[in-house]
């Protein structure tokens, strides 16, 4: 069974400060839940750069070329009418809508990426840890192991030193 | 932390992150105050002007309106583009000013963004009952149908129904991402087991873990790149309604970025008399102080003054051209029997904005909103005289007329207000107006107990 060590602090400087400290020692911090982005974190976690950017270029990619290909198939094949003797194959007013098509598949590609990465959606039952943590706690998770007591008391000990509050161990 | 110690802070009352969570979230809290109520009513009232006109329409039809055979579009298209160009603000202060990380944003992105989302569907609604039958309104959309017939795709109207739907969608989720950790707030705050669990749906089980504000952060500014040329692109198409044809006074090159720059002053204008009235309501004076109203305003005498040039510019390119019905179009927009028009407009847009080169007007909260509401009358106007002026002399003296509009189109404007104003009231209850972790996240850098504590 795992449980869940949990501390806070109330300052983004000293959490970076003290999970720099925690970290050093060898414990696993698993996760830190803040109420706004705090830069330098991913750092300190060694969080990688996020993906995203790749699915959105994917996604715009595909948007601007079905959108392309589709206008050029219904003036060149599905059904061509002559606009006071344009061409067939507009090219520059196909572009409009190209552009729509790319930056609406872009968004919503990467929208729905992010919130499948992140497990996010309507009803998603993730655990909400700590409900300070949207108002002013930063809080650090450190899983566990319940048989091994000895490694519990050593870790709240690391998370102590380190000036974490509110120390508290959860199913 | 680098504070810089030039910069007025954008926070003001010695905040702390909690104060801040309990001040943004006080709006939302108890019963509505009487105000809200008397504007809700005002509003609604409007909205029921709205529909009647609404009913006329649909049950008369176009022949309802004003419009005759010289004057095809007039209110309705006015209304259209005036609606939409109030709605780019949002989108300029949300990606925009993302891009070029001005922190200023943070306390005005969310009720700038709320307004254009409520902006484009008003707009949205007038060429949906131009089209007199508003039933067979998705005919404008290329789907397979049995007539085996598709859309123009050579139109800058169909551009329009891509364009604005795209910038719908964008701006929606662009809004929503951007609340979801609000909204986990409001849950984890939320007292009664109905209200936390319609929240705790609405915010997508949001946990606020490392790796999903380091994805939020990317998402977002991606976003914001995608929305900055999407913003620029929506009110060139516009404008395109109206230069790709050969009109004299509309078939001219300078109108994408006339219109884009006069869509962000409208916008601008119209943040500012929302978020006059909404500060002071609502008792966010410290966090969007006259700091941001200084930056907005000074936004403001940058595109009024590119639409002036613009204006004189039109003005010299039809005197230069040489074309007399080009030169003819200019005279009569000045001089004709619309000059009234052509006046007011030069008045609220050239004119009246410049006074903001005053430090002691742009800190004049009363002066400002004046000020705001002279644009957003001058940017009606704008769109009035370019459409009216330039349609009701065409090239056939015999077939010159006026235009005045009947009692439907101005309900129908009208109603949109209602739309307007009802929807951002109740925004102003169901979501916070400012973004918390946003404000949050400059309070160190931006507010004043943290540059004083600096200097000590």
């Amino acid at each position: 069974m795992n449980k869940y060590l949990t501390a806070y602090y109330l300052d983004e400087e000293d959490l970076l400060k003290g999970l720099k400290k925690i970290m050093s020692k060898g414990v696993e911090v698993s996760d830190v839940l803040t109420p706004f982005p705090v830069h330098g974190l991913d750092k300190v976690l060694g969080l990688r750069r996020s993906r995203l950017s790749v699915v959105a270029f994917a996604g715009g990619a595909i948007g601007a070329t079905l959108g392309f290909l589709f206008q050029a198939w219904v003036f060149t094949r599905a059904y061509p009418i002559n606009f006071g003797g344009k061409p067939y194959f507009a090219v520059p007013s196909f572009m409009p809508v190209t552009f729509e098509l790319a930056v609406l598949f872009a968004a919503f590609s990467m929208v729905f990426a992010f919130l499948i990465s992140n497990n996010l959606g309507p009803g998603s039952k993730n655990i909400i840890h700590d409900e300070q943590i949207t108002d002013d706690r930063f809080l650090l998770v450190v899983k566990m192991d319940e048989e091994n007591e000895e490694r519990i008391k050593v870790v709240e000990n690391i998370l102590s030193d380190a000036g974490a509050q509110g120390i508290t161990l959860k199913a | 932390m680098y504070v810089s110690p030039i910069r007025e802070p954008l926070i003001k009352g010695g905040k702390d992150y909690s104060q801040v969570t309990k001040d943004i979230m006080a709006p939302m809290a108890g019963k509505p105050s009487i105000y809200w109520y008397v504007g809700i009513a005002i509003s609604g009232g409007a909205l029921l002007f709205g529909a009647w006109a609404t009913f006329v329409t649909v049950y008369y039809g176009i022949g309802s309106w004003g419009l005759n055979k010289t004057i095809g579009w007039a209110w309705d298209i006015t209304n259209f583009v005036w609606w939409v160009g109030i709605g780019h603000a949002g989108t300029f202060i949300s990606a925009i000013l993302l891009l070029f990380r001005q922190k200023w944003r943070t306390s005005i992105n969310r009720s700038a963004e709320a307004m254009t989302l409520i902006a484009i569907a008003c707009a949205g609604f007038f060429p949906l009952i131009h089209m007199g039958r508003i039933v067979l309104g998705f005919f404008i959309f290329p789907y397979p149908n049995t007539r085996e017939l598709w859309v123009n795709f050579n139109s800058p109207l169909l551009w329009d129904v891509f364009a604005l739907t795209t910038y719908f969608l964008v701006s929606l989720i662009f809004w929503y991402v951007g609340l979801i950790p609000d909204i986990g707030t409001v849950r984890d705050k939320a007292k009664n087991k109905i209200r936390k669990a319609i929240y705790g749906f609405l915010s997508f089980g949001w946990t606020g873990s490392a790796k999903h504000w380091s994805r939020h952060e990317t998402v977002s500014l991606i976003l914001a790149g995608l929305a900055a040329p999407l913003v620029l692109s929506v009110h060139t198409i516009v404008s395109f309604d109206f230069a790709t044809s050969v009109i004299p006074g509309w078939h001219t090159t300078i109108f994408p970025p006339y219109f884009v720059s006069g869509a962000v002053f409208s916008g601008f204008a119209m943040v500012l008399t929302l978020l006059i009235v909404t500060r002071k309501a609502l008792n966010l004076e410290q966090y969007i102080t006259k700091v941001h109203i200084e930056s907005m305003t000074k936004i403001i005498i940058l595109t009024g003054s590119i639409v002036g040039i613009a204006y004189i510019t039109e003005f010299f390119m039809a005197w230069y051209s040489g074309v007399e019905y080009e030169q003819y179009a200019f005279m009569n927009r000045a001089f004709g029997p619309y000059a009234w028009a052509y006046w007011i407009m030069m008045t609220c847009n050239v004119i009246t904005p410049q006074l903001f080169w005053f430090k002691k007007i742009r800190t004049n909260l009363v002066a400002v909103f004046i000020i705001s509401i002279f644009v957003n009358i001058g940017m009606w106007f704008e769109r009035f005289v370019i459409i009216v002026t330039s349609l009701h002399r065409d090239y056939l003296p015999s077939s010159w007329t006026m235009y005045t509009p009947t009692m439907a189109e101005v309900g129908l404007y009208v109603g949109t207000f209602g739309l307007f104003f009802t929807l951002f009231m109740v925004f102003i209850r169901v979501f916070p107006v400012i973004a918390i972790a946003e404000v949050k996240s400059v309070l160190k850098s931006s507010s004043d107990e943290k540059k004083h504590t600096h200097h000590e």
